[in-house]
């Protein structure tokens, strides 16, 4: 699965925008993402890979969130 | 202190339109804003109509993101303030400091909480929302308008039920009268149709289950068997008369009266003598400086449920005594189901454009009136007539009961 489409793709639903203007290094800030958007992007990310998403990091970047993934299927997978 | 307090501004979404002249106009044309419920599958529960509100799109007044995160009651509160503002061309004029926000719903985020307790239960403690708190609480109406004005002052919300928003209304212009805010934008924002607050209703018995749109909100008629669930919101800028006359501001009418009682009687009947109603009625009467020469238009609470009926015109009869007769009363309830917390503040903005246009808006469908109701409640069709003071009349479960007057700003 390719994570990365799968983040622009939610965070584009989630703000209306067009999925081409995020990037990996996006932050999310200047997209209006906060913190409650923030969880709330990741509870739909977790719908779409069945895997529960806990991270202590900061999530300030689309390649933040990608990570949290990667790292979460990882760590289910062990 | 005791300022005078005008309206400068008003907007309305309701069941028979949006904005102001939509609103009126429906009103004075007999609409009706009843039909089939739509907002969800009525089939488990026994009402199957409701009052909704037609082609509202909230990405007319927010964008997509905020939209998604802001529940259809304050999505119906922004609409109608967005309109208020608008006219009123308040914005720019008064320091920060100076506006306010009262804005009251009887629930707050109804639809959001139902979904979000479905999440609960179908997919875990984890699928729910962390927009669900703020989405849900009945202050969000007013914190929004607040950010949205950048109105720094106090902004409160009155929960009181079905009178929410003519306390919010009367306290606005408390606040204002004695020195408290130069600006505030007032009313009320409901959005209750969704399946438990219908199925709520029902088990209560306060709904009607009529199946036929023109028998189904009867204020005053024998006929009737209980409200029928309508949403939306009214919203009304208010100011400090020296300011709005020096900005040379449009200036509607004046709120000249203010009055407040509580049943202390029971959770959700009216004491039935209307004793409660009839001292709200009293004192927004005394402060408006009623005398008998003064003709009056009412703007009943008018639910359609015998008991508010009969306690309503009890109410009146006690307070007007035989000019009662005389007086032009009717229920807009016929034409856009029971706005709950919007109700009073939607009713304000009819009973301006009642003295405006010197017309009383009809209660539609009155045809059979109930004898122990006899007032004249405006029956059918409108009747022109000159009117100097109107009054809006609210009572809520708890007992709440409010009203507030109006005359044309001389």
């Amino acid at each position: 699965m390719d994570y990365f489409q799968l983040v622009t793709q939610g965070l584009a639903k989630h703000l209306g925008i067009d999925a081409s203007e995020i990037t990996l290094d996006t932050e999310l800030m200047t997209l209006g993402v906060d913190s409650l958007d923030a969880a709330e992007l990741l509870m739909s990310l977790e719908d779409a890979i069945g895997v529960e998403v806990e991270t202590k990091k900061k999530i300030a970047t689309t390649r933040d969130l990608v990570n949290a993934i990667e790292e979460a299927i990882q760590a289910n997978q062990q | 202190m005791n300022r005078r307090v005008v309206i400068t501004g008003m907007g309305a979404v309701s069941p028979v339109g949006i904005g102001v002249d939509n609103f009126w106009n429906a009103l004075l044309n007999g609409a009706c804003g009843v039909g089939p419920i739509t907002r969800f599958d009525p089939k488990d529960v026994k009402a199957s109509l409701a009052a909704e509100v037609k082609d509202f799109d909230p990405t007319r007044y927010q964008d997509h993101k905020e939209a998604l995160h802001t529940d259809r009651c304050a999505q119906f509160a922004l609409a109608a303030a967005l309109e208020a503002v608008e006219e009123s061309q308040v914005l720019g004029t008064v320091e920060p400091e100076r506006a306010a926000v009262y804005f009251g719903t009887g629930i707050g985020g109804f639809e959001t909480t139902e979904s979000n307790c479905r999440k609960l239960v179908e997919r875990g403690a984890r699928r729910v929302s962390p927009f669900f708190v703020p989405m849900m609480i009945a202050n969000m109406p007013a914190g929004l308008l607040a950010i949205r004005f950048g109105f720094c002052g106090q902004a409160i919300p009155a929960v009181t039920a079905c009178a929410s928003g003519s306390h919010a209304i009367g306290e606005a212009v408390r606040a204002i009268r004695h020195g408290y805010a130069d600006v505030i934008i007032a009313g009320g924002a409901e959005a209750p149709i969704t399946e438990v607050g219908v199925a709520g209703f029902c088990s209560m018995k306060a709904l009607s289950f009529a199946t036929d749109v023109n028998l189904a909100s009867l204020p005053f008629d024998n006929r009737r068997a209980g409200f029928v669930i309508g949403e939306g919101a009214g919203a009304l800028v208010l100011e400090e008369y020296d300011r709005a006359k020096a900005r040379g501001a449009k200036i509607y009418a004046e709120l000249v009266g203010y009055g407040t009682s509580c049943d202390a009687y029971h959770m959700t009947a009216p004491k039935p003598d209307g004793t409660g109603a009839a001292s709200a009625v009293r004192q927004a009467l005394n402060e408006a400086q009623y005398t008998a020469d003064d003709r009056v238009y009412i703007n009943a609470h008018g639910t359609g449920t015998r008991l508010n009926d009969l306690a309503e015109t009890l109410a009146i009869k006690s307070v007007l005594g035989d000019k009662a007769y005389d007086v032009a009363i009717s229920s807009t309830k016929a034409s856009t189901g029971h706005m709950l917390g919007a109700a009073g503040a939607v009713e304000l903005i009819a009973c301006v454009c009642a003295l405006r246009d010197k017309v009383a808006p009809p209660t539609i469908n009155l045809l059979e009136p109930d004898p122990e109701c006899d007032l004249n409640y405006t029956p059918v069709c409108k009747r022109e007539a000159e009117f100097d003071l109107a009054i809006s009349n609210s009572f809520g479960f708890g007992g709440h009961n409010a009203c507030v007057a109006v005359r044309l700003c001389e």
